[in-house]
């Protein structure tokens, strides 16, 4: 069923490329919807994993789903009973059908019943979610702990460790391009649930997350693990999870943040332990080879691919992969006074941002080489032609500078 | 316009009415602002917000530690809101006794080419934990003020009290620093000085 | 004061006996609340269309994935002003509407308590949602935070036009402050001899608690917002962590205004239906005693929930419980209310004339948003509810066939009493089957998407909630079609409506149906006598 949905819509998809013509999408769209409404129809409950709550894989997120059917179960009886009642009413108390009006208005009994009744089947209903939220609070006996860091409009995982010069970090930055969202291109399968680099975590450790944000209030969600927890500026907010089974979990950011809201996924892949330890030691190798990496002397090639890859990544969603920006909002860096002026000023902007603006000072998030990188990239694409080369020393200096 | 009407019974009614309105709308406009110490007071006591509190005066007779726990206390730097300062802890944790009286440090770099204050905001988790956690000295009780290029250790002194609940292994507290040069330009102007 | 009227007055030196000025003036210095009310009615009007055609341009984006029509940023100042301009412009002035049209009507007065404020306090209106409005149009957009307005995104990360918005806010709150005032003035004092408190219709005791809600809530409202106003201007910290302030204060300062609000537009509803279907099942109101205190309990509740709003913001385990059992508690007194109208209907002799239809389908649908309301209080499940679709098919399914639909079964209840005709009851039942159908296409498929894992508030969505995307869309664009043939009804019965009867409904109880229709002017001008037959109405 799965199958002839998703070839309903690549026809679909393919028909929209080839007309191009709004009319012409529209009635692609209705297609669409034919062969889905059609599909939902009939596929009915093989498709209750896409109309009812992810069971997920973690002991929590099976007693949540437990819970939300128990509840809605216990919904749908009360709702059989009095919309039985009521539309049996409807059908025999009609004055077509020739019923007169009877003359009662009150009965004790009766309200009393329907007021003690609700009252005890929702001590029924706290009962288990009561269960359920103190085992959510256990937060004790951690393995490892994540510290999670949302930014307009991405995050931030940081691997805490005791000894700090163990601690590392990266950011997790939607990988969907620009075309797919623009309609360009095809849609990839995870189409906007797809990152740079997910958040990595082994199986059957308890992994505690201390949730953060950098600027405003962001909520980090993985459906499949049954969590959820705003990310505050300032406040330090904790989630645990244990997983035993290994696979790429996505979820999204669910407190409006900004423009990029819809676009700051979260992915999580669970390894199997060993996997993960493995790629744990080698992240502490590469950073103490990043770390290394801020003396050495790049080509212009390698400038320029790494400062594309930057760009892309950190600020085409404002001033566009042409560069071209959307003012007044976000200025243009094509032949304007930062990217074709002094370059130490033009290196200092980029550090430490705008104040006042949404230019973020990106300082903290890009390291000397990619900063470099960039500010070599701006200052030679798009018909900027400054030829003068920036490395990551330049950067360094800079920032000694002050 | 009508005396007769303005002293029928409706008319004193309404004029009752309206006063009672008024003093409600009053009355809720002023709780709405008695909320922000009420909330304060509530995050006090209830440790929400994992708000740690101002400077601690102990008893030395008191803080004999308990050598049968050990509790991991972890700390979490960041810099907030564009802030550029470089800020981190010595250590990533370290591991205490409750009752013991613990000295850790952080180090913070203005790495601009200007004079700059920054203030820094703890958070605890589990909150449960925050009431007993008890710093005798924190940087965060003041604003920092650094000049360009400056480096600075702070220290930061805590114990850990002998009456945190026993189901908490570890703490994990957070500073968040932020930039309020503009709040504070006349530090600045008499650091610069 | 001199405006009060008075049964004996007779001593007049303006209109007040002689029917309306001519032309623009009537309207503009008009101090009848039957001009009030109308005013109202269409201005609310006015503002649904426009937070309709906003409601629209999102449903459009939303049709299929991918950004075809709107940037995420004028999406989301979309979203924001739907909520805004539908919240505190279409329902609220709505209900004001009809509480100015039959307030006086029903407790037998000849207009409200205070009328020169009542003028005043509608027309602060336009210019509160000029200026709102206007912000779309300024530099860096109009308000894009939701209309939940959280801080620190609507404040430190706010656009310029922040300002603008935080006066209108402050503008709505004093016209519904003055509304308020007017409304308990009223029935407090100008109820005919013989109206006892337990004898009120239904309409004016929900209005009453409406009225002290919003008392209470309101300025608490415009206390948030200028908290807002200084730290963005004046530099305090009340929601900024960096001066010791905190973001989540904001939110529950918000929420305690927030919950009662959202009950403010949903008692009054409450009333409605309680005057429809009695009249349709020509039987009473069944336990109205009980009526009255469900919905004085509701009113109380509502202060004393608003933090499952923030399920997730991290709360200690206590406060978490506390919020979930006082949420689920608020079911208890709804459930009597529809159990009451069940009751009602029970053994009744009806008929389904266009106000019925609505009002049914109000019980249905209400009760459906009520279910989900339950699902959305157990904690542990609000957290993978919390701020998905979910959330956006449980509120638009307690606020359009909610709060709206009684909107709208009202007008047609009282339409004929308002206008003197009658409106085409065909034309009105294919408004009604075009509306149902409309709403549930629209917002079911949003609890499914919702389920399957759908944030709100995005302008662009993953592959797997595609149908359920395009299905809701297809239903919005039917619901607001029916909604512009809604004005074609009115239009029609006011031109070409046949003549209606004093009581037109014959199953109808209460004092404004012993007026003739169209009510005259003034309505009351001697207080009527209170019989049992037109009590409990």
């Amino acid at each position: 069923m799965i199958n002839a949905k998703k070839q309903a819509w690549i026809s679909c998809r393919s028909m929209s490329r080839a007309t191009q013509g709004r009319q012409e999408r529209f009635t692609g769209g209705l297609t669409r919807f034919v062969a889905a409404g059609a599909t939902v129809l009939f596929s009915g409950l093989a498709h209750a994993d896409e109309l009812n709550m992810t069971v997920g894989v973690t002991d929590i997120s099976k007693q949540v789903y437990d819970l939300h059917m128990q509840i809605f179960i216990i919904c749908c009886l009360i709702g059989a009973v009095v919309f039985g009642v009521m539309f049996w009413s409807i059908i025999h108390h009609r004055r077509a059908a020739g019923h007169e009006a009877a003359n009662f208005h009150e009965n004790t009994r009766l309200e009393l019943a329907w007021t003690i009744v609700p009252t005890l089947i929702l001590i029924g209903m706290a009962w288990p979610a009561t269960n359920v939220l103190i085992a959510m609070y256990d937060t004790g006996g951690e393995d490892m702990t994540v510290e999670v860091r949302g930014y307009q409009w991405k995050w931030e995982y940081k691997y805490l460790d005791e000894d700090y010069n163990r601690t590392f970090s990266f950011f997790s930055n939607m990988s969907t391009s620009q075309d797919e969202i623009q309609n360009r291109s095809n849609k990839g399968e995870y189409y906007l649930l797809e990152v740079d680099k997910p958040l990595r975590i082994p199986t059957n450790r308890k992994v505690r997350f201390l949730v953060t944000a950098e600027d405003v209030i962001h909520a980090w969600w993985v459906p499949d693990f049954g969590i959820k927890r705003d990310a505050v500026p300032g406040i330090l907010n904790e989630l645990w999870t244990i997983v035993d089974k290994p696979g790429v979990y996505r979820g999204q950011c669910t407190e409006l943040c900004g423009k990029d809201h819809g676009f700051m996924p979260v992915v999580v892949e669970v390894l199997e332990e060993e996997e993960f330890d493995s790629w744990y030691a080698q992240e502490l190798e590469k950073e103490t080879v990043r770390v290394a990496s801020l003396s050495k002397t790049f080509t212009e090639e390698e400038l320029m691919a790494e400062g594309e890859a930057v760009y892309t990544t950190f600020c085409a969603s404002c001033h566009q992969a042409n560069g071209q920006g959307v003012p007044p909002v976000f200025p243009s860096l094509v032949g304007t006074p930062v990217a074709t002026g002094d370059r130490d000023e033009h290196i200092r902007l980029v550090l430490d941002g705008v104040p006042g603006t949404s230019m973020q000072a990106f300082g903290k998030q890009l390291d000397a080489a990619q900063m470099a990188a960039v500010v070599h990239y701006e200052r030679n694409s798009w018909g900027n032609n400054m030829g003068d080369v920036t490395q990551p020393r330049d950067v360094i200096a800079v920032q000694e500078e002050q | 316009m009508d005396s007769q009407a303005q002293h029928s019974p409706a008319q004193q009614g309404i004029k009752k009415t309206i006063r009672q309105t008024v003093l409600i709308v009053f009355g809720m406009g002023l709780f709405a602002w008695a909320l922000i110490p009420l909330y304060d007071l509530f995050c006090e006591i209830t440790g929400l917000g994992g708000k740690t509190g101002g400077p601690y005066v102990y008893d030395e007779a008191t803080v004999a530690p308990d050598t049968s726990r050990l509790v991991k206390v972890n700390f979490i730097t960041n810099t907030n809101q564009g802030m550029v300062w470089d800020f981190w802890p010595g250590k990533g944790g370290v591991r205490v006794h409750p009752g013991e009286l613990k000295e850790v440090s952080f180090f913070v770099k203005n790495t601009t080419n200007r004079p700059m204050v920054g203030q820094a905001i703890p958070s605890l988790v589990p909150v449960s934990a925050t009431q007993y956690f008890h710093k005798t000295e924190c940087f965060c009780f003041a604003q920092q003020v650094l000049q360009p290029g400056e480096e600075m250790e702070m220290p930061m002194r805590f114990i850990v009290d002998r009456d945190l609940p026993k189901n908490v292994q570890s703490i994990n507290l957070s500073y968040a620093l932020f930039d309020v040069t503009e709040s504070f330009s006349d530090l600045v102007s008499v650091g610069g000085n | 004061m001199s405006e009060v009227i008075h049964a004996d007055n007779h001593d007049h030196d303006d209109h007040h006996d002689h029917g309306p000025d001519k032309g623009l003036a009537r309207w503009l210095f008009t101090t009848n609340h039957k001009d009030i009310g109308t005013l109202y009615l269409w201005f609310s009007f006015l503002m649904f269309l426009i937070g309709g055609v906003m409601a629209l341009i999102i449903r459009t984006e939303l049709f299929e994935p991918g950004l075809q029509f709107v940037n995420p940023e004028f999406f989301n100042q979309m979203t924001t002003n739907h909520g805004l301009i539908m919240v505190f412009g279409a329902i609220m002035p709505a209900f004001v509407g009809l509480a100015n049209w039959l307030i006086p009507m029903q407790v037998g007065a000849p207009d409200m308590a205070l009328p020169r404020m009542n003028n005043l306090s509608f027309w602060i209106l336009p210019f509160a949602f000029g200026i709102m409005i206007s912000t779309l149009f300024m530099e860096g957009g109009g308000p894009n935070f939701g209309w939940t307005f959280y801080a620190p995104l609507s404040t430190t990360y706010a656009p310029d036009s922040v300002t603008y918005f935080i006066f209108a806010v402050h503008m709505m709150g004093a016209s519904s402050i003055m509304g308020s005032i007017n409304i308990i003035a009223t029935i407090l004092n100008m109820r005919a001899p013989g109206m006892t408190l337990m004898k009120m219709p239904m309409f004016v005791w929900t209005w009453l608690i409406t009225a002290y809600l919003l008392l209470a809530v309101m300025p608490v409202l415009a206390g948030a917002v200028t908290m807002m106003l200084f730290d963005i201007h004046f530099d305090t910290s009340f929601f900024n962590a960096a001066g010791g302030g905190d973001p989540v204060m904001f939110q529950h300062i918000f929420w305690f205004f927030g919950h009662p609000e959202v009950y403010i537009m949903i008692l009054p509803a409450f009333g409605i239906v309680s005057h429809i279907i009695p009249a349709f099942a020509r039987k009473r109101l069944f336990g109205y005693d009980s009526m009255v205190y469900a919905v004085a309990s509701i009113a109380f509740l509502s202060f004393i929930v608003w933090a499952h709003h923030m399920f997730t913001v991290g709360m200690p385990l206590a406060g978490q419980l506390f919020f979930m059992y006082t949420t689920m508690l608020i079911a208890v007194p709804t459930g009597v209310k529809v159990f009451n109208w069940i009751a009602t209907m029970w053994q009744g002799s009806m008929t389904f004339e266009t106000p019925m239809l609505f009002a049914i389908a109000f019980v249905v649908l209400f009760t459906i948003g009520g279910f989900s309301g339950l699902m959305l209080a157990i904690t542990p499940a609000d957290y993978q509810y919390h701020d998905t679709y979910f959330v956006v098919a449980h509120f638009h399914y307690v606020l359009v066939p909610g709060a709206l639909f009684s909107i709208i079964a009202a007008v047609y209840f009282w339409f004929p009493k308002w206008t003197g005709n009658m409106y085409s009851e065909s034309l009105g039942k294919l408004h009604f089957w075009l509306s149902f159908i409309g709403v549930n296409v629209t917002f079911f498929p949003q609890h499914f998407s919702g389920l399957a894992g759908m944030p709100r508030r995005i302008p662009d969505y993953a592959l797997q909630f595609a149908d359920f995307n395009m299905i809701s869309s297809i239903g919005a664009f039917i619901f607001g079609f029916s909604q512009v043939f809604f004005i074609y009804v009115i239009i029609h019965g006011i031109r070409k409506g046949q003549a209606a009867k004093g009581r037109q409904w014959e199953g109808a109880r209460g004092l404004e149906w012993a007026l003739p229709s169209p009510a005259p002017y003034h309505s009351f001008t001697y207080p009527p006598e209170v019989t049992d037959e037109e009590a409990h109405a």
